[in-house]
């Protein structure tokens, strides 16, 4: 579970986030919308610790994220915007490395990473190196990599750019499968249909803040919308930056 | 922190050695083909000095008879002398007919002049625009200069006076361009290539796993792991020290193999750069590698892409060389406290060793510890620079 509230961070004179505050559930899948420059990815990388909130506070399963960022990044499985995989590594080899960071060793190990290769569908191309994958041959391996410690909870920015349809189909089918089995997945994008067709729960986030927040449901009866994406309009004033 | 680095550093190893083209620019170029080349250059500069110091320096005597005893003063320094009557005209001829052929002249006038103890002329007759015919005909003049200077002495103890008046001034031409010097110089820029190589060794690693990394995307992934970050970078900075100590042990190698094709007997230096030598070459500069290791990530930590960074990197490889040439323009004697500047202190304690005379074993434990000592400091300042959110770039 993941809990955020009144969360700033800025940047010189701009302020990327300003007193953002959500909850994301454990079994559910929350999904941060809005436009480019909105500040999601901002408050992603403060939930996943690479920055540090100017104000607020963020935890991961009641653990604070900057008094302890290690706990945090253990609880934590993250695909950042825009993850890059080792060319001469193999796949197999991308997921154990980060597995042996994250302690793990021998068998434990090796089972984990057969586990997520043949779960992920990646034994197509576990063995061979990755310079010449493909986007989204790229992204299934960042997500087994993410995976490997079997965190709880799983912070996903924009995964499904660059990907092909089928490729964003399986990415759908995965994070399905593991709200089913419990986890807690924050996910951030632009796109519209993306979060209409997958999120419980949306945050919508614009100029740093939270402009609504809810079911898709109580979303379209708050801004009496038909669709989403008129109850989107609604929230922030127009349909810039989305798709 | 030792679990998290050694994994770091397997990792940043096996990527290395992977990538062809890192493999090729650090551990083959550098190594195998910089002391090759270096080899060739002190081998051709050798060949040249051997041939121009025992160069024999033919000089033909024309109308040899009226003065025989300095055609014998001229054998007795080592020309040789051919005898050959002919005018003026003839010794031109023959000048053109042959190439850098210097001929002596002996008037007819000579033997006179020289018995009444008169200034006698000789003509020494030489294509000046020929390099060769131009270098014999000095060693002739010389020869004949010393001659003059012979009989004039006798001269003056004939009279009673000593021949020493008549050098109001002596010159002592001190050439530092001697062969031999040329030759030693050229062995004491082989620490350079031995530093150069070994920083050249982890160059690609450093800026792999720095720029490299953030550029590919992988570094934010990399910074979610539950490990401290100094303790990411500290195995990255072990990964590049690897590869430093890797290129410096085939450096030494390939010298040791390449230095036994070339008589450094004559020049009076080490004549063996034996196994012996080059294992104490190789754990004098290894302390250095830690040391460029660190430096060379802090470097490449602070640019923006691969790119940048090699451009910066270019530059930060010379660095190194700085103290050297700063010491070798002031030109330093060997001393204890220079063993603390790193870089130096290898330099000095190599030339020490191919010369063969070593300096004492507690300059290069010094030496070592102050490099071991900077290269953790510098490995403490790179993790300082990871902790900073700009690292994301």
């Amino acid at each position: 579970m993941i809990r955020v509230e009144g969360l700033s961070r800025s940047f010189g004179a701009i302020r990327a986030v300003d007193g953002v505050g959500f909850e994301a559930q454990d079994g559910r899948i929350t999904g941060l919308l809005g436009p480019n420059g909105a500040g999601k990815s901002t408050t992603l990388r403060i939930l996943y610790t690479v920055l540090r909130p100017d104000s607020g506070t963020a935890a991961v399963d009641g653990i604070d994220v900057v008094q302890d960022s290690l706990a945090t990044r253990r609880a934590i499985g993250v695909l950042p915007h825009s993850p890059g995989i080792y060319p001469h590594l193999t796949a197999r080899e991308n997921i154990a490395y980060f597995g042996r960071l994250h302690g793990l060793a021998g068998d434990a190990l090796a089972k984990r990473v057969d586990e997520l290769v043949s779960e992920l569908d990646i034994s197509g191309y576990a063995d061979r190196r990755a310079r010449g994958f493909s986007q989204g041959e790229r992204i299934k391996v960042a997500l087994a990599r993410a995976l490997v410690h079997s965190p709880r909870n799983l912070l996903l920015d924009e995964p499904t750019n660059g990907l092909d349809v089928m490729a964003t189909r399986a990415l759908r089918a995965l994070v399905l499968r593991l709200r089913e089995a419990g986890h807690c997945l924050l996910f951030s994008s632009h796109v519209m249909q993306e979060v209409a067709a997958l999120c419980d729960d949306i945050v919508i986030i614009d100029h740093g803040r939270v402009a609504a927040a809810g079911t898709p449901e109580s979303l379209r009866t708050q801004f009496k919308a038909s669709t989403l994406e008129d109850a989107f309009v609604g929230a922030i004033g127009d349909a810039r930056g989305l798709e | 922190m030792i679990a998290t680095m050694r994994v770091v550093m397997l990792k940043e190893l096996r990527e290395s050695l992977r990538d062809r083209r890192t493999l090729v620019t650090s551990l083959l170029l550098g190594p195998v083909f910089a002391p090759l080349f270096f080899i060739l250059i002190l081998k051709l500069a050798l060949a040249r000095s051997v041939e121009s110091q025992d160069e024999i320096t033919p000089v033909a005597v024309a109308n040899a008879v009226a003065a025989p005893n300095l055609v014998q003063q001229l054998r007795e320094s080592g020309l040789i002398v051919t005898l050959r009557d002919g005018s003026d005209a003839d010794i031109r001829r023959w000048i053109a007919e042959t190439d850098g052929l210097v001929v002596l002249r002996v008037p007819e006038t000579f033997a006179p002049r020289f018995t009444a103890g008169k200034p006698a002329a000789v003509m020494v007759y030489a294509d000046g625009s020929d390099a060769r015919a131009e270098r014999r005909a000095a060693r002739v003049r010389d020869a004949l200069a010393s001659y003059s200077a012979l009989i004039g002495g006798l001269r003056l103890q004939a009279r009673g006076v000593s021949p020493a008046v008549v050098h109001a001034v002596v010159i002592d031409d001190v050439d530092v361009a001697t062969p031999s010097a040329r030759a030693t110089l050229l062995l004491g820029m082989l620490s350079y290539v031995i530093l150069l190589v070994t920083l050249l060794g982890g160059l690609y690693l450093a800026i792999d796993a720095t720029a490299g990394e953030r550029e590919r995307g992988s570094l934010e992934s990399l910074l979610t792991v539950p490990a401290v970050r100094e303790h990411l970078i500290y195995g990255k900075i072990a990964a590049a020290a690897v590869m430093m100590a890797l290129a410096l042990a085939l450096v030494t190698a390939s010298i040791t193999i390449a230095l036994d094709a070339v008589p450094l007997e004559t020049f009076g230096m080490s004549a063996n750069f034996g196994p012996d030598i080059a294992w104490r070459v190789f754990l004098t500069v290894l302390p250095f590698a830690l040391v460029g290791a660190a430096l060379l990530t802090i470097v490449a930590s602070f640019t923006r892409s691969y790119k940048e960074a090699q451009s910066w990197l270019g530059v930060v490889m010379l660095v190194p060389t700085v103290p050297i040439a700063i010491a070798g323009v002031l030109s330093v004697q060997p001393q204890a406290a220079l063993m603390l500047v790193p870089s130096l202190s290898q330099h000095l304690l190599i030339q020490g060793l191919l010369r063969g005379e070593p300096l004492p074993a507690s300059w290069m434990w010094l030496a070592a510890a102050s490099g071991v000592l900077l290269g953790l400091i510098l490995s403490w300042l790179a993790g300082r620079l990871y902790r900073r959110e700009a690292i994301l770039g």
